[in-house]
């Protein structure tokens, strides 16, 4: 599942394209109204790189079986033998790596127009931005699959998504910023380990409760 | 059955009013606006309560397939969107005048509001969707998810802010109020807990109806 949704992105660049031509404009747009002001756009750039995360995941997750609604497969994936949840599984994995690539990319053009320097922090923020993603993605994968089929998908997609996400959001925030001012990991313990507890939290239900979803 | 509910609820609700208002003093520091407690207390544990039930009711579902627990957790959902807003709603007009605003960041209004949006979103997931039987299925899935969170908010909120008054009922060391406000305060429990045992009984058979004239 992950190899044949992985070869279809290789193949098509769809998705990642669009993802990082809209993280760019996202870049502008946070520039345009922060202003030119240093020190406030120091002070706001935890948020600002987990809204950027979280804009580009809700349109990147939301997409996730986009594929198989519009090429009628969704059928075949209600046939496919074996365990329902190994396309949960896939689909989850397939997801984070895409929102991984996406991520990096952010960062690398964050240093380059904000003239941030990250170098000092990197092995800190690469464990709070993995552990946030697997989270968002967790928990997007599901309702993806929840939304695929509703009326009005794209609006219920983040509707549902963003209020569910609250605690990943505050953790993964708060957590960047302890990093970015250079404090140790130990000093953020606290959300990480909610972080952690999030991400098995979301993965279980998600792993448990997938195979509802593609009933009938 | 029904209908005796109905009743008590009522007694239970004017014998909370005069609790309230008649035998609770006025309280020292806060004046009169202190009694909204005695509405804004209960509401928030029935529509935890109410949140719980939608859990149970949606587990009960996807293990046995019973329409009637897929109508429990609807109405109970539905319930619970109520009385968080009438949490919400009291706690505000009580902030205007102690707190000098009608909303802050605190945590526990943060995580409360979070539940509210939550769980409108559930409501909302269930409007979207046509057929009966896929609408209870992603529900139900929604509604363990939603509860499973429940924690989750409640402690990174908890981290991230507080301001709000410590709890004063149920906390090591007993309580700290007189034992007439505790009095009171338990009389409007178990009024809003009958009243919320009366809405869901009349709104579970409303659902019922609602499917068989549509089947």
């Amino acid at each position: 599942m992950v190899r044949k949704d992985l070869l279809v992105e290789r193949r098509s660049k769809e998705t990642l394209n669009a993802l990082v031509f809209f993280s760019l404009l996202l870049l502008f747009v946070f520039q345009f109204t922060l202003g030119p002001d240093r020190e406030r756009l120091a002070a706001a750039l935890p948020g600002i790189l987990w809204l950027g995360f979280v804009l580009a995941g809700l349109l990147g997750l939301g997409r996730t079986f986009v594929l198989e609604r519009e090429n009628d497969c969704w059928d075949a994936l209600l046939l496919a033998p074996g365990d329902k949840s190994a396309i949960y599984v896939g689909k989850l994995a397939g997801n984070v790596l895409l929102m991984l690539v996406v991520e990096t990319l952010l960062l690398v053009l964050f240093t380059f127009f904000f003239n941030v320097d990250l170098a000092g922090a990197l092995p800190a923020l690469a464990l709070v931005v993995a552990l946030g993603t697997l989270g968002l993605a967790a928990v997007g994968t599901l309702f993806a699959a929840m939304t695929a089929q509703v009326r009005a998908r794209e609006l219920l997609f983040p509707v549902l998504l963003l209020p569910v996400q609250v605690p990943v959001l505050l953790a993964t925030v708060k957590a960047t910023e302890a990093v970015l001012l250079g404090e140790p990991l130990s000093a953020v313990a606290h959300w990480l380990k909610l972080l952690a507890a999030a991400d098995v939290v979301y993965v279980a239900a998600g792993v448990l409760t997938f195979d509802f979803l593609l009933e009938s | 059955m029904t209908r005796a509910l109905g009743w008590l609820a009522a007694i239970g609700l004017g014998a909370g009013l005069v609790m309230a208002f008649g035998v609770a003093p006025r309280e020292a520091t806060q004046g009169n606006v202190q009694r909204i407690m005695y509405l804004h207390v209960p509401s928030v544990w029935v529509a935890y309560v109410a949140f719980a039930v939608v859990f149970v009711a949606s587990i009960v579902y996807l293990a046995r397939r019973a329409e009637r627990a897929d109508h429990v957790a609807h109405a109970s959902a539905e319930l619970g969107v109520l009385f968080t807003g009438l949490t919400i709603a009291t706690g505000s007009i009580w902030g205007k005048p102690t707190w000098g605003a009608w909303w802050t960041w605190d945590a526990r209004l943060t995580s409360v509001s979070i539940l509210f949006v939550m769980y409108l979103g559930y409501l909302l997931l269930r409007g979207m969707i046509d057929e009966g039987d896929r609408a209870a299925r992603y529900a139900a899935v929604l509604g363990v998810v939603a509860a499973l969170n429940i924690p989750l908010v409640h402690f990174s909120v908890y981290w991230w802010r507080t301001l709000h008054q410590p709890p004063s009922l149920m906390r090591p060391g007993g309580s700290s109020m007189p034992g007439v406000i505790v009095a009171a305060l338990l009389v409007n429990f178990a009024a809003f807990s009958l009243l919320y045992l009366y809405f869901l009984a009349k709104r579970v058979r409303l659902l019922q109806l609602e499917a068989e004239a549509a089947a």
